[in-house]
């Protein structure tokens, strides 16, 4: 249930980033109309955002059943799934730079860019390397963040208990190049009904050599239906 | 023919659909005509054969032909998702179409009127009694034993039977058969999905589109929902070799397979359901990616073949059910159950599903022995003389 809660997270911040930025949104675990809608309860529209050019969304299930299917003119962002071996995404790494990038011509009116990718571990699961997934985010940072100032924010799914050796690695190597790691998981006591689970929040600088430590802040949340409500330990509001 | 299908441990997994070619897709902030409802705007749900509409999330809702499994996934608040046999029975009497042959006969209307009418009149309302000595027992909440509800959401089924050859016959329905879809040298065996995956993917997609569930050529007649049944996902049995191999090279075809097979649920009125043997696949990360990519996960612990089975704490029942994952689609919260021990129970008419109950412990020792003391004390009992008296393990002030 990790993964689900870690979604949260990531909502939040495709939610606030929408404020003032072009996004692009690589999701491959739900589908569009899933995101949308709970986009519309955070008080969202993705549909609108989409329509006048702020969010590109890839959706990763349609586009997988086209590229198995339907035969491609052009190099398609998930041509990876139909190749054997430890897969390439040289693809999709194109299809997020053009959408990216900002139009020479006209000025934009978004600032900053944003990519948001759910999940990379599901790219384990297409038969892609943990290796080349790390490749490939060492792309994207190159171009998002040094060359255009933006964020990427990408979710990974912690399998703590299963020895994945290849989920390992990429979680690792992902953790040592970020600025800030949120790590949503479920109480260690078991399930409660009004606390839902933990959010640690880590900040890093991995840029700086500094003996400075990294910041930590742990809270515990509660997942409403419109709503996600956060709350130091032990001050659930069921337990005052 | 049910037992033998829940027997050794297994982990049912299954996808779950949206049904977005219902929707009307009105953004909230906008009004826009969409020829999809009545003049209150906004999106309204098909209706659809052997479906009924959740308010909570706008999403159709399927039985799992299991009205004890419908209750405990969420209290009728279930997405779409289908139980093996059953629900495939589900889909010949509500909406035909279902991948599968070895249904259980159902029971028809006389006959399931008259099973809820028995259920109910067995457990005869309790008067309101504060209990004195047990006080705290009366804060647990009631487990109902049987289904409760009286509006059917799904059909009764009679497993000693077959479905009658007549009902078959009449539905639609399409059956894959590995060996009749490859061809014995497997020259054409693609790299990326194993030939046998492949295929399968072709034959769902195929009916898929035949049959107008993708929204290509809209159903003409009444719509429905297709309803897939896969058994044994990942045996060898598919060309896959999970279950043989640790470290196998291509141990992401399974996974890319059912990455495809969601995508193609996703955009068509389906909903499917796969079982695993998970307790076969050597590599446990496999497993993990497999539910991770799943809606709904649920595993079933077969007592049968295992010690549990001549235990006396777990006589009342068949087995446990441990439900994994419960789906999250449109939606940031979900009706998780509190319950978390459940057991289950397979008659002939009827698959009920309890919290685990310990029996009372009417032993002479203090504490309650643990499993293997009480193999090892019944195993005692029975040979008659104090050979194994052990009863150090046991705290006697």
């Amino acid at each position: 249930m990790s993964g689900c809660r870690k979604r949260i997270c990531l909502k939040s911040h495709l939610f606030c980033f929408l404020a003032n930025c072009k996004v692009c949104f690589v999701a491959l675990v739900q589908s569009f109309s899933h995101y949308n809608i709970v986009g519309q309860k955070l008080g969202v529209s993705l549909t609108a955002a989409r329509d006048r050019g702020q969010l590109v969304f890839l959706e990763g299930l349609k586009s997988s059943v086209e590229v198995l299917f339907h035969s491609q003119d052009e190099p398609h962002p998930l041509q990876f799934l139909r190749e054997a071996g430890t897969g390439n995404l040289q693809s999709l790494y194109t299809f997020i730079q053009d959408a990216l990038k900002p139009a020479d011509s006209e000025e934009s009116p978004w600032k900053y860019p944003v990519l948001l990718v759910d999940n990379l571990s599901v790219l384990l699961s297409l038969g892609v390397g943990a290796v080349a997934v790390l490749d490939f985010m060492q792309y994207c940072r190159a171009t998002v963040c040094c060359e255009l100032k933006g964020n990427v924010v990408a979710l990974v799914h912690d399998t703590e208990g299963a020895t994945d050796e290849g989920n390992d690695t990429l979680l690792n190597g992902l953790s040592h190049q970020s600025h800030l790691i949120l790590r949503a998981e479920g109480l260690a006591t078991g399930f409660c009904k009004d606390v839902h689970g933990q959010l640690s929040i880590l900040w890093r600088r991995p840029s700086r050599s500094t003996a400075q430590r990294a910041r930590s802040l742990t809270y515990q949340y509660k997942i409403q239906d419109k709503n996600v409500s956060f709350f130091a330990k032990g001050m659930s509001p069921a337990v005052l | 023919m049910a037992a033998a299908d829940t027997c050794g441990a297994g982990t049912l997994s299954s996808r779950s659909v949206a049904s977005e070619a219902g929707q009307g897709g009105t953004s909230s902030f906008q009004r826009k005509g969409k020829a999809s409802g009545g003049p209150g705007g906004g999106p309204r749900l098909l209706s659809i054969a052997g479906t009924r509409p959740s308010v909570r999330n706008g999403q159709l809702l399927v039985s799992t032909g299991l009205p004890a499994l419908d209750q405990l996934l969420g209290r009728f608040r279930i997405n779409m998702w289908a139980r093996s046999r059953r629900n495939l029975g589900e889909g010949l009497l509500g909406s035909p179409s279902p991948l599968c042959l070895e249904l259980p006969a159902p029971l028809l209307d006389d006959n399931s009127k008259k099973e809820l009418e028995d259920v109910h009149s067995a457990k005869t309302p309790e008067p309101n009694v504060n209990m004195k000595i047990a006080w705290r027992y009366q804060l647990q909440p009631k487990m109902e034993v049987g289904p409760v509800s009286s509006s059917r959401f799904g059909h009764y089924y009679d497993l000693s039977k077959r479905i009658p050859q007549e009902l078959l016959q009449s539905s639609k329905w399409h059956g894959f058969f590995l060996p009749e879809h490859i061809s014995p040298d497997l020259k054409g065996e693609s790299c990326f999905l194993s030939c046998g995956y492949m295929r399968l993917l072709e034959f769902i997609q195929k009916s898929v589109y035949a049959e107008g569930f993708d929204g290509a050529n809209p159903q003409k007649k009444q719509k429905n929902i297709l309803r897939i049944g896969i058994q044994n996902l990942g045996s060898p049995l598919w060309g896959d070799d999970i279950c043989c191999k640790e470290n196998c090279d291509n141990n992401h075809r399974l996974t890319k397979f059912l990455y495809i097979l969601r995508g193609l649920l996703r955009s068509s009125l389906s909903a499917c359901i796969i079982t695993m043997p998970a307790h076969l696949v050597q590599n446990k990360s496999i497993t993990t990616r497999v539910r991770n990519l799943s809606d709904t996960v649920v595993g079933l612990e077969s007592f049968i073949g295992s010690e549990r089975e001549t235990n006396p704490l777990y006589k009342d029942y068949h087995g446990l059910i441990h439900i994994r994952k419960i789906p999250r689609l449109n939606n940031l919260t979900c009706d998780e159950s509190d319950v978390k021990d459940l057991a289950f129970k397979l008659k002939r008419k009827l698959f009920t599903i309890e919290r685990l109950h310990l029996p009372p412990d009417l032993s002479d020792t203090v504490g309650r022995s643990s499993k293997q003391d009480l193999a090892a004390s019944t195993a005692r009992l029975g040979a008659g003389c104090s050979s194994m008296a052990e009863g150090k393990k046991h705290l006697d002030f």
